[in-house]
């Protein structure tokens, strides 16, 4: 039973049941590593605090819940905090990932040069 | 895992891993964007993200067990465990930065359980990354409303006579529990009894065997 | 002025927007102060990156048998959640 009541939020679990605990876990990729550090770098400069990672989070909604992976949801929520704090544009991002895409089809070959 | 701790570390910041094959998606491009916007812009250099893997991946449950241990072998050093746990943390060496850790105790009329109903707040900076069940929905509803439940699907079946306590990581705090020792490790020096602490039970979800 | 570890307290039950780190299922229950941890920013300013004033937190324990109506496996068993000042109703600091 997966009833919230009126002004709780989706996010907020406890109490709902959702049946038999998954036990698969999954050996962390390169780029989740990655991910999971950009956040760590980037609160540390005070760009934005973990509590903006949840509440990005929180805002993305419960089908981002379901049909992302964890470090999915965590890039985009930390894209959505260091756009707010305004380290870069929208339109930097964009063509970043336009000359990126160039590169190459897989992740290894999409990787750039910088030291 | 197959991880050699090299795979990227390399100059040129390619590393040589099999998921370097995948097809690119659009959240991976996003990532390699993100950083590599970053990077240009003198946030960060790749060295520090690089860093910052490394400091991740040598944070493993071996760091709790090893409080754990010690805590089993000096009364005094329990007693600093409960009462600051991230001070004890930091007395055995380990780099925990600004965390709140409180240890709560097993006893034999005590079980703790650990869980983060509202997102996944876990002792990473201990313990390294947290277990992918404990991230999951099922894990993060049932705990508080039916956590014996739950530790009956980990296999753990709690006796009704133990009180079982539950702690939800809500604000600032984040949790070790600090397992029972048994009672046949009488004879073991500290080193062999930290190889006996399990995650799970540094979680809560098991607890070490009562028979060897 | 710190609530004293053992006051019994209520939990406000209000259900506000935002990012906010009380749970609902303690929202309007009574439970007793574990301990107090000291004074940290609100997580609902942080949030959106605005400034915030220092909030005492406390743990604070619930008996299962107050936060469920019904399958309660063990009435005696506990949750305990940190909760911030400004989510507490009321409190009885009795001699």
């Amino acid at each position: 039973m997966n009833e919230r009541k009126p002004g709780q939020s989706w996010h907020d679990m406890g109490g709902s049941s959702f049946g038999e605990v998954p036990k698969e876990n999954h050996d962390f990729a390169i780029w989740e590593k990655r991910v999971d550090a950009l956040l760590v770098l980037s609160s540390a400069k005070g760009h934005f605090t973990v509590d903006g990672l949840r509440r990005a989070l929180e805002d993305m909604g419960e089908s981002a819940f379901e049909n992302m992976t964890y470090y999915e949801r965590w890039i985009s929520a930390i894209n959505q905090n260091l756009i707010e704090a305004g380290v870069y544009t929208i339109q930097e991002l964009g063509d970043k990932m336009v000359e990126v895409k160039q590169r190459g089809q897989t992740y290894g070959s999409a990787q750039g040069s910088e030291v | 895992m197959p991880h050699d701790g090299h795979d990227h570390l390399s100059s040129s910041g390619h590393p040589f891993r099999k998921d370097n094959d995948t097809p690119l998606t659009y959240w991976q491009l996003m990532e390699i964007s993100v950083r590599e916007l970053m990077i240009t812009k003198g946030e960060f250099s790749a060295n520090e993200i690089n860093k910052q893997i490394e400091i991740m991946d040598a944070r493993t449950p071996a760091n709790g067990s090893a409080l754990v241990a010690r805590a089993w072998t000096d009364p005094n050093f329990k007693k600093r465990l409960l009462k600051n746990g991230a001070e004890a943390a930091r007395e055995l060496g380990f780099d925990i930065g600004p965390m709140h850790l409180i240890a709560v105790e097993n006893t034999e009329y005590i079980h703790n359980l650990i869980v983060c109903t509202l997102c996944s707040c876990y002792p990473r900076n201990l313990l390294g990354f947290p277990p992918d069940w404990y991230k999951t929905k099922e894990y993060r509803s049932r705990a508080v409303k039916e956590p014996r439940s739950v530790l009956e699907e980990f296999g753990l079946d709690l006796p009704a006579e133990i009180n079982l306590r539950v702690h939800d990581s809500t604000a600032d705090m984040r949790y070790i529990v600090l397992p029972m020792k048994p009672k046949w490790t009488h004879e073991m020096n500290e080193d062999d009894l930290a190889r006996l602490v399990s995650r799970d039970s540094m979680i809560g979800t098991s607890i070490i065997d009562s028979n060897p | 002025m710190t609530i004293a570890a053992g006051t019994s307290i209520k939990i406000k039950k209000t259900s506000q927007p935002g990012h906010i780190r009380t749970p609902y299922y303690i929202r309007g229950k009574t439970g007793v102060i574990e301990r107090s941890l000291g004074e940290f920013k609100n997580p609902e300013q942080l949030a959106y990156s605005l400034p915030s004033s220092l909030y005492e937190l406390y743990r604070v324990r619930f008996k299962m048998s107050e936060l469920w109506d019904r399958d309660i496996e063990n009435p005696n068993d506990t949750v305990e959640a940190e909760v911030f000042a400004h989510w507490i109703e009321e409190y009885n600091n009795a001699t």
